[in-house]
């Protein structure tokens, strides 16, 4: 079972709907002892990350989902999610994360040249680091949708894919069964419902 | 590099789809969840979902094509008509719309680009404008290209940007319909003021209008059409390797 965390963040529509389309009935769930029967789980987010990091906390999600993939359940972040994994963002201030990937979380403008509008919002190819499950119905070069303005620095360690955007931006990370995706898989066609389809194989100690 | 959006425009109407020619004579094509179905299959980068109705009965069929089919179909969809409070953005949101494209309902209230960006995020909302040459002036019109507002389009897009809006549609009326290519004087004045993705609207006819449009016009991130890909005059898998052939970065 696949349970998605509930904290308030965000429209789960399209992710529960793209989950459905390749057999999996997600729970979406912010109870800590269903969190804890699920086999997977994702953590999805739009928004601003001080507010969500703010309500993982609140809620203590974030002391139950650090517990859970201490124990090995794979965990998949998206978009805010992934950038939630991380150590820090510098999102309006300095906030703090989940830890679970060492980085921080700065503007995409830092490193994007002034020509380039800033959201990075469309198709853009994804360039892998190195092979991982979640990607291995994909080959290099696939296009996934973006639409974001922060993205992962400092996490040369868990990176797993790139996208060229006028500089290298960072687009998938991952570090044992806790992993993340900038773009939005539910909105990237049947190369995001692959990527899906992959996290949905994985079992606690056993990724692939 | 990022690529080109091919986007195929959708006018939903008591749940058809159709496309006017110059806004009028409507015609019926085919049931809407087929439609963007067999699009997202065969390339497309997004959906715009126009909703022309004007009846609540119509309002409501329309939005249970809109969940059908983001039940179904998973690429960025965006969806306008009728759009005029932020109830109607949550309407949309709920359904699956990732992206809200207003028009006549900004005119009508101009605070209303700015409190949605403000709840949903700049990117959630699209600006999509009709303009038309008046005297010589890009000038803004509204309800379905009906009605001239007398106000300078692109002092209006400018307006609308600052405010939040995080993409602007630019559908010329002047070669609406017409095929024989894009507005490039128009998209490249809007261009010249706006930091945003630019949409272009009105006047594709064959691949080669594409071409021309993202060679000259590099400003411009995607084109938008409707009757040509729905008749299968322009197939985007084609258009998609006409533009790969050209050097233009695009999705296939």
């Amino acid at each position: 079972m696949l349970a998605i965390v509930d904290y308030g963040v965000g429209n789960l529509f399209s992710l529960q709907c793209s989950l459905k389309k390749i057999g999996e009935i997600p729970v979406v769930t912010g109870k800590s002892e269903e969190l804890a029967k699920a086999d997977r789980i994702i953590l999805p987010g739009v928004g601003a990350f001080g507010d969500a990091a703010a309500k993982l906390r609140q809620s203590g999600l974030d002391k139950v989902l650090k517990d859970l993939t201490a124990k090995g359940k794979p965990l998949l972040g998206i978009c805010l999610g992934m950038q939630l994994l991380f150590d820090k963002s510098y999102e309006y201030g300095e906030h703090e994360g989940l830890g679970l990937i060492k980085g921080a979380i700065r503007p995409i403008a830092d490193v994007v040249p002034k020509d380039l509008k800033i959201p990075h919002m469309g198709w853009n190819a994804l360039h892998f680091v190195k092979p991982h499950p979640l990607f291995k119905y994909l080959k290099e070069n696939d296009c996934v949708y973006f639409v974001h303005s922060y993205h992962g620095t400092d996490c040369a360690e868990t990176m797993l894919a790139t996208a060229e955007y006028g500089a290298e931006l960072t687009a998938a990370v991952g570090q044992k069964n806790v992993m993340g995706c900038q773009f939005h898989p539910e909105k990237s066609g049947e190369v995001g419902l692959n990527i899906l389809r992959a996290f949905c194989e994985m079992k606690a100690g056993k990724l692939c | 590099m990022i690529t080109k959006r091919i986007i195929p425009c959708l006018d939903v109407k008591d749940g058809n789809v159709v496309k006017g020619m110059n806004f009028t004579g409507l015609k019926q094509v085919a049931s809407p969840v087929e439609l963007a179905k067999y699009y997202s299959a065969n390339g497309a980068d997004e959906l715009v979902f126009y909703d022309i109705t004007a009846s609540s009965d119509g309002r409501k069929i329309f939005t249970d094509i809109l969940r059908e089919t983001a039940s179904q179909v998973f690429i960025p969809l965006t969806v306008g008509g009728g759009i005029n409070s932020l109830a109607d953005f949550d309407r949309v949101l709920k359904c699956g719309a990732d992206k809200v494209s207003v028009n006549s309902g900004a005119i009508k209230n101009p605070d209303l680009v700015g409190e949605a960006a403000k709840l949903y995020g700049d990117q959630c909302v699209v600006l999509s404008v009709d303009i038309k040459r008046v005297n010589g002036k890009f000038t803004v019109f509204a309800k379905g290209g009906r009605e001239n507002t007398g106000m300078d389009a692109i002092e209006w897009i400018k307006r609308c940007v600052d405010n939040g809006a995080g993409e602007v549609v630019v559908n010329s009326i002047d070669t609406d319909g017409v095929k024989q290519g894009f507005d490039l004087e128009m998209l490249a004045a809007v261009g010249e003021v706006v930091q945003v993705p630019i949409i272009a609207s009105g006047g594709a006819g064959k691949i080669e209008d594409f071409i021309t449009l993202f060679k000259k016009l590099p400003k411009v991130d995607a084109g938008l059409a409707a009757s040509i890909f729905h008749f299968g005059e322009v197939k985007i898998q084609d258009l998609k390797k006409a533009m790969t052939a050209e050097g233009i970065p695009s999705r296939v």
